[in-house]
């Protein structure tokens, strides 16, 4: 059987949109070996059914009491229990924190090979071959594996969700398994302030440099994004100069970030930042200086005060959009 | 208290990445290797943790050429007690390899507690060693740490681990563990004078890596190494009135680019 293994990912009770977009790149690759595509959920979503219209055959829901909070080792031991029943020859799964935290686990559990945040994944003589950016995107490789099962993690936004065929139900299949005992418990989760999508999931990206000057300043950017349903992201030299928390930083020691529209607000475009955004699909810088690196790789730009700019770009979209 | 600490050495932020011409990896000559950036937390940690215990030994392990002793130097001279070189000559090492060889460095060690090493080595990318790690040597692990507390009886910690979108999860986890640094774990602190003529002086063993990597061979294999598609410089307005460029930028995003 060549059949092909997505580990989903479930947000407020229903999959992921990341998971969506995997599983139509499986059924596209699942119709090059001859496979079907199967998901797998820890615990159980609103309309899983539903993967059925991206070709998803069979969706695995794999219930525990004791994996309601994520659990590393938890959730390895029952994927891996599931894999030997299933013996599927391609696993997928996304490089989100939970997949990035699992999947290495996993694979060497399984004695599988792995390739992490790929950007593209294709068969080649009935194998796969995954596409990764490497020193953080300022290069790229191509993995190729000489294990039996072959593993892959992807970033979101890689893929474009597709539907092949409209209103097909995946097959349900619930499944009780025991994680075993857990060591390294979730004592509490602190949530976080935000409501967006995280940086590395988000579609599209506001994000503002040095040049914002202070802190109170990002609220300019907030508004923005607002409007137009962003995340706020920053540069290292604004994190640097505790204008934004690290968990906003894109860059090579920061976040890398795949969207499909990035806005980039008094930032020069230092090479460790566009190591970490240059996948984006539209790239927008707004600088004042017009040598600023970024113009060069920018699909659009305004040489201009950010501070005149950005709140102009705010009343325009809140106009055009409400048309 | 036996903590260690796992370091690479990897190329500078700064660097920019040429391809060798037979597309089999990159160009190292010139390059300036440093001390992969989200060790430099895993040093601090380490250390940091030794001060809490009131005692204890900090171990540096690392893997790779003859040049990678630099690299444990650094963390000698910041406050490590001794550093154990592993010689990757004429190794292909993967990151299953590269696990299996850091886990039975450890294993020979024995006795290690606490092991901090960075979330990921930013060469490769991959995030994967460490995990592997834990698996192969049967321990606990927590990734994207931020927070490391030492519990009160010492034999284990609370540790935050970024999850995304702002939020963490606060694990206790009883020791042997491996902990994965993210940035904002610490400040790591300079090496001073007296520190880096001390770490000439510290203890540094020599293990061949081939020796501890016994069957094992690589999973996977890199290969077709090539620069990114280079990104062109589209339109930029200037010299306009904001509003009218403003007004002109939304325009092209909504019907041009399309992505509004």
């Amino acid at each position: 059987m060549s059949n092909i293994l997505v580990i989903g990912e479930l947000g407020g009770g229903k999959v992921k949109k990341v998971t969506q977009e995997l599983a139509s790149k499986a059924a596209e690759l699942a119709g090059k070996i001859g496979g079907e595509v199967q998901v797998a959920l820890i615990g159980n979503a609103q309309g899983a059914e539903e993967l059925g219209s991206f070709g998803v055959k069979k969706v695995f829901q794999i219930t525990s009491q004791k994996l309601e909070q994520y659990n590393t080792e938890g959730t390895v031991k029952v994927l891996a229990e599931l894999v030997a029943e299933q013996k599927p020859s391609i696993i997928l799964g996304t490089a989100s924190p939970m997949g990035r935290d699992l999947l290495p686990r996993l694979a060497t559990r399984l004695e599988a090979g792995l390739a992490s945040d790929c950007t593209n994944l294709d068969i080649v003589d009935g194998k796969l071959v995954a596409t990764r950016p490497i020193y953080s995107g300022k290069a790229i490789v191509d993995v190729k594996f000489e294990t039996a099962i072959q593993m892959a993690s992807t970033r979101p936004n890689s893929f474009v969700p597709q539907v092949v065929a409209a209103g097909a139900k995946a097959e349900l299949v619930a499944l009780a398994k025991d994680p075993g005992e857990l060591r390294a418990l979730i004592k509490e989760v602190l949530k976080g302030k935000s409501d967006k999508p995280d940086l590395t999931e988000a579609s599209i990206i506001v994000s503002g440099g040095r040049a914002m000057k202070a802190a109170e300043n990002f609220k300019i950017l907030l508004e923005l994004a607002d409007v137009i349903g962003a995340t706020v992201g920053a540069s290292r030299a604004a994190v640097d100069s505790g204008y934004a928390p690290h968990d906003m930083q894109v860059g090579q020691t920061g976040k890398v970030v795949n969207p499909n529209l990035y806005i980039a607000c008094g930032i020069s475009g230092a090479i460790q930042h566009l190591a970490g955004m240059r996948t984006s699909k539209v790239i927008v810088a707004i600088n004042k200086d017009p040598e600023a690196p970024l113009f060069t790789k920018a699909d659009y730009g305004i040489v201009g005060d950010l501070f005149q700019i950005v709140p102009l770009l705010t009343q325009e979209f809140k106009k055009v959009m409400a048309e | 208290m036996k903590i260690a600490v796992l370091v690479k050495q990897v190329p500078d932020t700064e660097t920019k990445i040429r391809i060798k011409g037979d597309s089999s990896g990159i160009e190292t000559d010139g390059i300036k290797f440093v001390v992969n950036p989200y060790d430099e937390y895993a040093i601090e940690e380490a250390i940091k943790t030794k001060e809490k215990n009131g005692g204890g030994e900090v171990i540096v392990v690392s893997m790779g050429p003859a040049r990678t002793v630099e690299s444990i130097r650094t963390a000698l001279a910041m406050g490590a007690d001794r550093g154990i070189h592993i010689d990757d000559a004429g190794l292909q090492a993967d990151s299953h390899v590269t696990a299996k060889i850091l886990a039975a460095a450890l294993q020979k060690e024995g006795g290690v507690e606490v092991i901090f090493c960075g979330k990921q080595a930013i060469d490769g990318d991959c995030s994967q060693v460490v995990q592997g790690v834990a698996e192969l040597l049967g321990i606990s692990q927590v990734m994207i740490a931020v927070k490391f507390d030492l519990r009160e009886d010492k034999k284990g910690a609370l540790i935050q681990r970024r999850i995304g979108g702002g939020s963490q999860e606060v694990y206790d986890v009883s020791f042997p563990v491996i902990v994965g640094a993210e940035k904002g774990l610490n400040t790591p602190r300079f090496a001073s004078l007296p520190g880096i003529m001390k770490a000439k002086t510290k203890p540094l063993a020599v293990l061949k890596a081939a020796e501890l990597l016994g069957e094992s061979k690589p999973r996977v294999s890199f290969v077709n190494y090539r620069l990114p598609p280079e990104r062109k410089a589209g339109k930029i307005l200037q010299g306009q009135e904001p509003a009218q460029m403003a007004a002109e930028l939304v325009k092209l995003l909504r019907e041009e680019a399309k992505v509004i």
